[in-house]
């Protein structure tokens, strides 16, 4: 990133990257702009350059953070009302890497409250619009930190993806959004969405930055038990994972149960490239086929091999998706009951009326819709006939994953069958919202990585996004591979 | 008609973990401000993760083994919903599919054995405390480790379930994984019980009662139960299956006002924490740390302890733990000392924690049976042990600084019993005694132990006496 090079100071950096926020204040990027803490951090870098004090990887780089990152600068509210006031006295881990580089967050971004949807419309703050098109969607529900680094206003930012969440956004305004393997970057203090599914990942404008970002977040941490060791920076002798390492006598199944280790692609060249034939359909906008048409030609003339890939199991993953994740979100926001921090109603003179009320004016339609489908699928008598069946979907997804990875190194496919829609389209008909997640859904449940790449436009000039996907822990492939089809 | 009682229970028992079961704050919570042990983890901030404690794992080995029961490999934990400000995460973590405990049995005094159906870890809820128009909240006690012991409906009598539950005591303590402290909720039990026709291959319709805290609690509320059920029965009505109170004060149970409602907790995997895998050598090392359990000293000190005595001792782990260490001659002596001295003192509990070493309480015994202390010297000098300036001091050192040691060395005695027999005040006696009356040799033994200040062991004086009075 730009710092690197000397030529200018983060002081210079946080100052544009601040006049840019403002001057894009109609898209309504930010949750909360910290200017005062963002130029104090500035000068500390700038002071310490001049110092010659070796500074961070990614000192005076300024950043925007989704507003589901714990950090005691600004409330963490999620885009929603039952947070409203929270000041967290915790940093996530995530936050803490990157700040401990140098990095500086400028502000907190806009997102679909508790991260569900695929619009930031769900956002108790009011929509996010498309960096490119002010009448559509930013996409979500990262979608305040997909238009704030695709309108240059930071030189990245953070998201999080439990079903798409970074590569929908990412590709409809045309920047690349990565979600890593499950497990590669620590959960601990990102507000959570489906733990089983949740990633934590960036928002950037080139490759390179992106694996940058990788190699300062990635890594195990004691915090988060569900963390992989540290495979992105292998030999990177960081001491943070000793820690970790003392729960190995006990839980020796931790690594293996989570993420089994797979023939690594990095070892082999990349050379087969799959597409998967259930995504060649009449709903795929036609645009968007064309675009991955072109780039398969473009791969071929560089010598790869196109394989055409099967994967029936697939069709399972948004109906497995729909009951997992809800299943899982009711369970975690089971904690926001206006006792401890956030929104509490005032109206209530006993306990039941204090959880009712609080979590009723608290909570926007979409995660009551969430946390009802949730409980109703766990509730006695229909877990077997949902959960578990859902559960079981989700482990031939896994397979079925796997059995493609052992005809080609990396899949190739859109990031969702549409480009960005127009504000207020979908708003009414959830199910149709939840077919846009089609295609992203089920790197989510399989734990693998997803990158989404701009991949031109439609003829409307709506952006179109491709995402790259390879087996768990082939992030770092993933991304320099990525840098054939720019 | 006969009605056979069914009784199963089930075991809440808190590990005496360092930390808590999901996060590194204070698991120890005794005698310490309210809320002052928790953590994120534990009041549920937003984005916090459960961080498994393994020492709570290891406690559960022993926990297992102590009960005779199979360790799982493979466990896991699973969320339990509900809403209660005692549970600030909305959902208790705990093992509803799969335990890490699996099937195995206790064997009570009497010989009878209760199977254990499995044993699950899980985190303790807070504690909330009411007044009129309000509650109060303490989280310390949140995430707090706890196995929870399923038995198996193997009970048919009040006075069993009231020893299944000491023996649980006994062998959580002994296997050291619980302060077993009984009036502050380390050990909490829920009873079910029915009864059913004698004969009958059905069990009748069970109620709970719930969170009794001590063995005489569960033997008097399973009494009751027996009593109430039986009596219904009897009068052609139903058993309603409930959850009840009980109080020691009325000696009554006590159910709902409303009908149940049926719970429905929605259990889940937990997806924050992976599954447990325990390798088959990980079980060996950490079961071959079980410490003798009551079983094991039953045979080892059957032969040589009263049975009264030695289940009296049984309740204190620590005493047993210290027989094992002392000299095997002198296991009963020592034994008498604990069950007669040292458990009739009013600061006994706190002497427990410190005992003397196996020398000191040795060389008391050796010194008790050569007559070198008199059972009130003995007893005397014991008590001293547990003085803490007395740590590491001899025994016989102490016992000269008391000046009760008794004089056994015959000829020396003789020379006091000489110089006595010399004096006039003695004549009289000396010649009723060889007149034949028997009686005043004590008068004669008084003089020559107040001569020797309290040293002389009276018998052997009295042996000498007779000697030289014939």
């Amino acid at each position: 990133m730009k710092i690197a090079d000397k030529k200018t100071t983060a002081t210079k950096l946080v100052k544009t990257a601040l006049e840019k926020a403002k001057k894009y204040a109609d898209y309504n990027i930010f949750t909360f702009i910290d200017e005062e803490g963002a130029l104090a951090r500035a000068k500390e870098i700038d002071a310490a350059i001049a110092r010659g004090e070796k500074v961070g990887k990614l000192a005076g780089v300024p950043y925007a953070l989704k507003d589901n990152f714990l950090s005691p600068r600004g409330e963490t509210t999620a885009s929603a009302h039952i947070l409203q006031g929270f000041k967290s006295p915790v940093t996530a881990t995530a936050v803490a890497k990157l700040e401990a580089e140098g990095a500086i967050m400028i502000g907190r971004t806009n997102l679909d409250a508790f991260a569900h949807g695929s619009s930031t419309e769900n956002s108790y703050f009011g929509p996010t619009h498309n960096a490119v098109d002010f009448e559509r969607v930013a996409g979500g529900s990262s979608g305040g930190s997909a238009v704030a680094v695709a309108l240059d206003i930071v030189e990245f930012a953070t998201g999080t993806d439990t079903g798409g969440s970074i590569r929908q956004p990412a590709s409809f305004n045309g920047v690349y959004g990565l979600k890593p393997t499950y497990g590669c970057i620590s959960r601990y203090g990102v507000v959570a969405m489906a733990s089983s599914t949740d990633c934590i990942g960036f928002f950037s404008k080139t490759p390179e930055d992106m694996d940058l970002l990788m190699s300062v977040a990635s890594g195990q941490d004691a915090k988060d038990m569900t963390t992989l060791p540290d495979y992105y920076n292998p030999t990177d002798a960081r001491t943070g994972n000793s820690e970790a390492s003392s729960l190995a006598p006990v839980v020796t199944g931790l690594a293996s149960s989570i993420a089994p280790v797979v023939a690594n692609a990095s070892e082999l060249p990349v050379r087969r490239i799959g597409v998967i034939k259930e995504f060649d359909n009449e709903s795929v906008d036609a645009d968007i086929k064309k675009a991955l048409k072109e780039k398969c030609e473009a791969l071929k003339k560089k010598g790869y091999e196109i394989v055409e890939l099967e994967m029936p199991a697939l069709k399972y993953a948004l109906a497995a998706y729909y009951i997992i994740v809800p299943a899982e979100v009711a369970s975690n926001l089971s904690r926001y009951d206006g006792v401890r921090y956030g929104f509490r109603s005032e109206k209530s003179d006993n306990l039941e009326d204090l959880y009712l009320n609080t979590r009723s004016e608290g909570f926007m339609p979409e995660n009551k819709r969430r946390i009802m489908i949730g409980n109703f699928v766990l509730s006695s008598g229909f877990y077997d006939a949902y959960f578990l069946k859902a559960a079981k979907a989700r482990t031939l997804i896994v397979q079925e994953y796997e059995k493609a990875f052992k005809k080609c190194d990396f899949i190739l496919t859109p990031v969702s069958p549409n480009p960005a829609f127009k504000l207020g389209e979908k708003v009414n008909d959830p199910v149709a919202m939840y077919l846009e997640d089609l295609m992203s859904v089920s790197l989510n449940l399989a734990g693998v990585p997803g990158l989404a790449i701009p991949a031109g436009k439609t003829d409307a000039g709506l952006p179109i996004g491709l995402q790259l996907v390879g087996p768990r822990r082939s992030d770092k492939n993933l991304i320099e591979f990525s840098k054939e089809l720019e | 008609m006969k009605y056979i009682p069914t009784i199963g229970i089930e075991c809440h028992v808190q590990l005496c973990t360092k930390t808590k079961l999901f996060s590194e704050v204070d698991n120890d919570a005794r005698g310490k401000e309210p809320n002052s042990c928790v953590s994120p983890v534990d009041y549920a901030l937003p984005g916090m993760l459960p961080r498994l404690n393994g020492e709570a794992i290891r406690l559960a080995i022993l926990a297992g083994r102590a009960m005779n029961c199979k360790i799982n490999e493979n466990s896991r934990f699973d969320r339990k919903h509900y809403f209660y400000p005692d549970s600030p995460k909305g959902y208790q973590i705990t093992q509803y599919y799969a335990p890490i405990i699996g099937e195995g049995y206790v064997e009570l005094p009497s010989g009878v054995k209760v199977k254990i159906e499995h044993a699950h870890l899980e985190g303790d809820a807070g504690k909330l405390t009411h007044f009129g128009s309000y509650s109060l909240v303490d989280l310390n006690r949140v995430d707090t480790p706890l196995i929870e012991i399923v038995s198996m409906p193997d009970i048919h009598s009040a006075k069993d379930a009231h020893d299944y539950c000491k023996e649980l005591w006994r062998l959580m303590r002994y296997a050291g994984v619980t302060y077993g402290d009984l009036y502050n909720g380390n050990m909490r039990f829920d009873v079910n019980t029915s009864v059913a026709p004698e004969g009958s291959k059905k069990l009748g319709t069970r109620t709970e009662v719930k969170n009794l805290n001590s063995f005489r609690s569960v033997e008097r509320a399973v009494e009751y139960e027996i009593a109430r059920q039986t009596k219904l029965l009897e009068a052609g009505e139903k058993v309603v299956q409930e959850t009840l109170g009980w109080s020691d004060a009325t000696g009554k149970t006590t159910g709902q006002r409303s009908k149940e409602e049926a719970k429905d907790y929605r259990y889940m995997p937990e997806p924050d924490l992976p599954p447990i895998h325990l390798t088959t050598e990980f079980i060996k090392e950490e079961s071959a740390k079980l410490p003798l359990m009551p079983a094991d000293y039953r045979t080892k000190f059957g032969s040589v302890i009263a049975g009264d005595t030695l289940e009296v001792l049984l309740d204190y782990p620590e005493l047993m733990q210290k027989l094992g260490e002392i000299d095997e001659k002198y296991v009963k002596n020592a034994s008498n000392l604990f069950a007669s001295v040292l458990l009739a003192e009013e600061k006994s509990a706190e002497y427990l924690n410190d005992l003397p070493s196996a020398k000191q309480l040795n060389d008391l015994a050796e010194m008790n049976e050569k007559k070198e202390l008199s059972s009130t010297a003995t007893k005397e000098v014991f008590l001293r042990l547990f003085d803490p300036q007395m740590r590491g001091k001899d025994t016989r050192a102490i016992a000269k600084e008391l000046g009760v040691i008794q004089e056994n060395d015959l000829g020396a005695l003789e020379v006091i019993v000489d110089a006595v027999l010399a004096k006039p005040e003695t004549k009289k006696a000396q010649d009723d005694f060889r007149a034949g009356e028997e009686k005043v040799i004590g008068f004669l033994v008084g003089q020559v132990m107040k001569e020797s200040h309290g040293k002389a062991n009276p018998s052997a004086v009295q042996e000498i006496l007779r000697k030289k009075l014939a």
